[in-house]
């Protein structure tokens, strides 16, 4: 027994729970990994090459091409929804929304957090309410009253319904709630009031928060797909997720469909999201489990 | 609120302004709309409408389509929510496993996070062209003659792949923080007493997941309900014809496509009962989350 | 310099809770008070009326010949110390100490000064650039402690300031901030829930209970002439012993019928004897009989742990008289006893 346990040294022995583990692992990664290999790599082929054979895993010499025509060649009647003009309101639509939806929050967040206010439980339970129905089931309703305050095919349609709700200031809440008493005590006994220990204190110690919530609002707002459709209906409004649909009816009918200009969209539309959110991991994931808390 | 909040009475009042104005505008009145257009019904040309009080939902009710698509997003539900869940779980417990690559394994598992539903249907749709999908094929090489956009059931175990596949990311990243914020004197514990790692999951960490798992579930049926919206209409090529569709892709069908408001209001109100429903589950559950931890 | 005016001061929370009685007091100019109890008994609410961060519900509160009801904390000429430290975490130490100059509009030459005076002050010339992350729990506390010196202020507020700090530490800063009121000779009010920091730091010391305040008095008065059972017992560890007897015509009886002597006092029935462990002599003979089941070896002393009278009982012993278990005989100085109505628990 003892010559054994001596011949066998934890070194030599193969540690076959860890190969399991990594191979489930890749295989995970792999499940979601090619697909979106395949149709990055369709982007560099000619389109017949892909009607013959379908995606390969080779890379062709048609990228430049392609990206000339997804970015700058429109397909629509008015020729206004090039690549260009859907990747630039896509970000306005992102942008727009997570920097507004974050200053909104914080301040409605701020007044029931750090305020006196009688009716601070009513306005917190008439704000969270909202949680409670997506867009999706007022979408309908949603649009007509856009529609009377004549603000389709406007930017501004466009990001502030979406804003209607109250994820964020939720998020913002549970954070203030969590900030130390003694700091708001302490700076008002430094002679701090409600504006210069909002912007002098509350702002920077939420900087991480603020992050996190960007990324995940920007993230949400780029990948909004229902909204957009029914707000614009001009092409030089399309957001690249909303341009999708008409990206995926060009396909039909053509006898030789430019497979290699749609899914170039498709990557560019993935892309700026995806960048945020492997680049600013950690800060996205705090976000993300935090919030809903 | 804090102990000692600001006493200013105007100043909170400015900052929830903004915010409850836009809800006001772009939540409570459209979702009072959709519950009052429930009992009307809406004259095709746009002359008017007449009271009919709960004629809408005795239709729906009693209309055999309706039940089969509310049958559909049963199944839907259960089909994506228990595999996302499962497979997440899988990854998840892998991932906390593993010392080496652990981050990178996690970058590659988490960044479909970032794409948008509909884009993920187009990568779907890609996968299974009809010609040359390499999806197709591998089920052609089966025996499976696949057929999406024909096929019901094709095209239904299409939606729950690309549903599953996207869905994945959020799953894994909650559970993995769940399994990282389990305190390593538990796990310590857990590895003097049991001897088996099967063992250990199923009695320490399972349980210790719970809560995460509670959570995520509501969060997964929530997202089958709503959020696949932009995978179905992509994958159908908005074309819902005989294809399977889901609950709120019936209410965008109905109300915007065939202007029956009546119905799709009302349909728009069972969908609020059921989410409603589920929040307050929810409540339930975070409530019972705060005691676990 | 301020002295501090109570008139039967109150607090009742919204939801009907009185966290404190009606209390009347007065802090003299220079003064170092201790608000001394356990959690609950409403010292910190007291406090906080007092910084301004808690609204008084009646009663009037004057800070030097002010009433400050209704003043914000910002104007009413205090710093106050809190139990965390609150430190601006984003902030550098200097823009810490700074930060209330700054919003007093205090010019920058000036504001400048006062932060490397108080800097010297406080040995934190070497990390006025730091983060509060980077600093040790007891230069936190200087930090703290440097943000209430710059202001100049009239009166210091202190809550719990040394409950996050380690033991030696805490004995340290003990000193440290009884030497730095001292020099600066700023009425201090200091909130602790610590019995040791109250009886060495204070020159009077307020007992609270139950929103109640049980005693005012020097530390030498509160601890030899406890106004009741609640402060004999918070009061000096170990705690006095306390225990029931019955007295008829002066003479003392324990519980279980063991006679302890006579007593001048005109107390009849039944009273709890109060008697600080260090006022009981171990005897050869003629004493009351006492059976030491434990003892405790502190070093410079000894505490023996037994039943007296069927109650828990304990003798305070010097380091140079040896004793074993068993049983012993003790004698008590009559003058040293304290006598409570065993129903009220108030002093006779």
């Amino acid at each position: 027994m003892a010559d054994q346990t001596h011949v066998q040294t934890p070194r030599r022995s193969i540690n076959w729970g860890a190969i399991g583990d990594h191979t489930v692992l890749i295989l995970g990664s792999l499940f979601m990994l090619v697909p979106l290999i395949m149709v990055v790599l369709t982007t560099t082929v000619p389109d017949v090459d892909i009607i013959k054979y379908g995606p390969q895993l080779k890379i062709g010499d048609q990228f430049d091409d392609n990206f000339e025509k997804a970015m700058f060649e429109a397909s629509g009647f008015s020729g206004a929804n090039t690549g260009m003009r859907m990747l630039f309101n896509s970000f306005v639509l992102g942008i727009g929304f997570a920097l507004g939806k974050i200053l909104i929050a914080m301040m409605a967040a701020y007044a029931i957090v750090y305020f006196r206010l009688r009716f601070a439980t009513l306005a917190f339970w008439v704000i969270f309410t909202t949680l409670l129905l997506p867009l999706e089931v007022r979408i309908l309703p949603s649009y007509e009253v856009v529609q009377q305050l004549g603000m389709l095919n406007t930017y501004q349609g466009l990001i502030i319904p979406l804003i209607a709700s109250a994820t964020a200031t939720f998020f913002f809440r549970q954070f203030f709630r969590s900030v130390p008493e003694e700091l708001v005590e302490a700076a008002r006994i430094d002679g701090a009031g409600p504006v210069k220990f909002f912007i002098d204190i509350l702002v920077p110690l939420s900087k991480t928060m603020i992050a996190a919530m960007f990324i995940i609002m920007f993230v949400f707002g780029w990948n909004q797909y229902l909204w957009p459709t029914m707000i614009t209906t001009e092409e030089d409004m399309y957001t690249l997720v909303r341009g999708i649909k008409q990206i995926t009816q060009t396909l039909e009918g053509t006898n030789v469909p430019e497979f290699g200009r749609a899914n170039l969209l498709a990557v560019i539309a993935i892309l700026p999201p995806v960048a945020v959110v492997i680049f600013f991991q950690s800060w996205f994931v705090k976000g993300l489990t935090e919030s809903d808390k | 609120m804090k102990r000692a909040g600001f006493s200013t009475k105007w100043m909170p009042i400015m900052l929830l302004m903004p915010q409850l104005v836009i809800i006001a505008i772009f939540f409570y009145w459209p979702a009072w709309h959709a519950i009052q257009s429930s009992f009307y019904l809406q004259d095709p040309f746009g002359f008017g409408s007449t009271f009919v009080g709960l004629e809408n939902y005795t239709d729906l009710l009693g209309n055999s389509e309706y039940r089969r698509v509310a049958l559909f997003t049963l199944v839907f539900t259960v089909l994506v929510t228990f595999f996302s869940l499962a497979i997440a779980l899988l990854l998840a417990v892998k991932a906390d496993n593993v010392l080496r690559g652990a981050r990178t394994y996690r970058t590659l598992l988490m960044w479909v996070y970032a794409v948008a539903p509909p884009v993920a249907g187009f990568i779907g749709l890609i996968m299974f062209d009809q010609s040359w999908g390499p999806l197709t094929r591998l089920a052609g090489f089966f025996g499976w003659d696949f057929v999406l956009g024909v096929n019901f059931n094709d095209t239904a175990a299409a939606m729950v792949l690309v549903s599953v596949w996207k869905q994945i990311p959020v799953n894994f990243i909650f559970f993995l923080s769940g399994l990282q914020s389990i305190p390593r004197s538990v796990r310590e514990a857990a590895l003097i007493d049991n001897g088996s790692a099967t063992g250990r999951f199923w009695d320490v960490t399972f349980p210790l997941l719970a809560p995460t798992g509670f959570f995520l579930l509501i969060i997964n049926i929530t997202y089958a309900l709503f959020d696949t919206f932009g995978i179905v209409d992509t994958l159908v090529k908005g074309e819902p014809g005989n294809n399977p569709m889901t609950l709120v892709y019936k209410v965008y069908v109905d109300g915007f496509r065939g202007n029956d408001l009546g119905g799709s209001s009302a349909q728009s109100v069972i969908l609020m009962v059921l989410v409603l429903a589920l929040t307050v589950f929810q409540f339930r559950l975070i409530d019972r989350r705060i005691h676990y931890t | 310099m301020a002295q501090v005016t109570l008139n039967s001061v109150r607090k009742v929370y919204p939801n009907g809770v009185e966290a404190v009685t009606s209390s009347s007091f007065k802090i003299e100019d220079g003064e170092f008070v201790v608000l001394v109890g356990p959690s609950g008994c409403g010292k910190s609410t007291l406090l906080r009326m007092i910084a301004g961060l808690e609204d008084i519900t009646e009663g009037t509160l004057e800070i030097g010949d002010r009433v400050v009801n209704n003043v914000d904390p910002a104007d009413r000429d205090i710093a106050m110390v809190f139990q965390n430290y609150a430190l601006y975490p984003h902030m550098t130490v200097r823009k810490n100490i700074a930060y209330g100059l700054k919003n007093r509009k205090t010019p920058a030459d000036e504001i400048e000064r006062k932060v490397a005076e108080a800097a010297k002050m406080l040995n934190l010339e070497e990390y006025l650039e730091r983060k509060p992350s980077q600093l040790s729990g007891g230069q936190r506390q200087r930090v703290a402690m440097g943000r209430a010196i710059v202001r100049d202020p009239a009166l210091f507020l202190f809550d719990e300031p040394l409950s996050n700090l380690d033991a030696k530490l805490r004995n340290q800063m003990r000193i440290e901030i009884k030497a730095l009121q001292r020099r600066l000779g700023v009425t201090s009010i200091y909130v602790t829930h610590d019995q040791v920091e109250a009886m060495t730091m204070a020159d009077r010391i307020i007992v609270l209970n139950g929103g109640r305040i049980e005693q005012i008095g020097t530390p030498s008065e509160i601890y030899h002439n406890p106004a009741s059972v609640f402060v004999a017992s918070f009061m000096g560890a170990p705690p006095m012993n306390l225990i029931d007897a019955t007295i008829t015509g002066g003479q003392v009886t324990l519980a279980d019928g063991v006679a302890m002597g006579a007593l001048q006092t005109s107390a009849q029935g039944a009273v709890k004897l109060g008697i600080r462990p260090e006022d009981v002599q171990l005897v050869s003979e003629g004493g009351v009989s006492i059976n030491v089941e434990l003892i405790e070896e502190l070093g410079a002393h000894r505490l023996l742990h037994g039943k007296l009278g069927g109650q828990p009982f304990t003798i305070h012993v010097l380091k140079d008289i040896p004793v074993d278990p068993g049983a012993h005989q003790i004698s008590v100085d009559p003058a040293a006893i304290c006598l409570f109505d065993a129903a009220s628990g108030m002093r006779l």
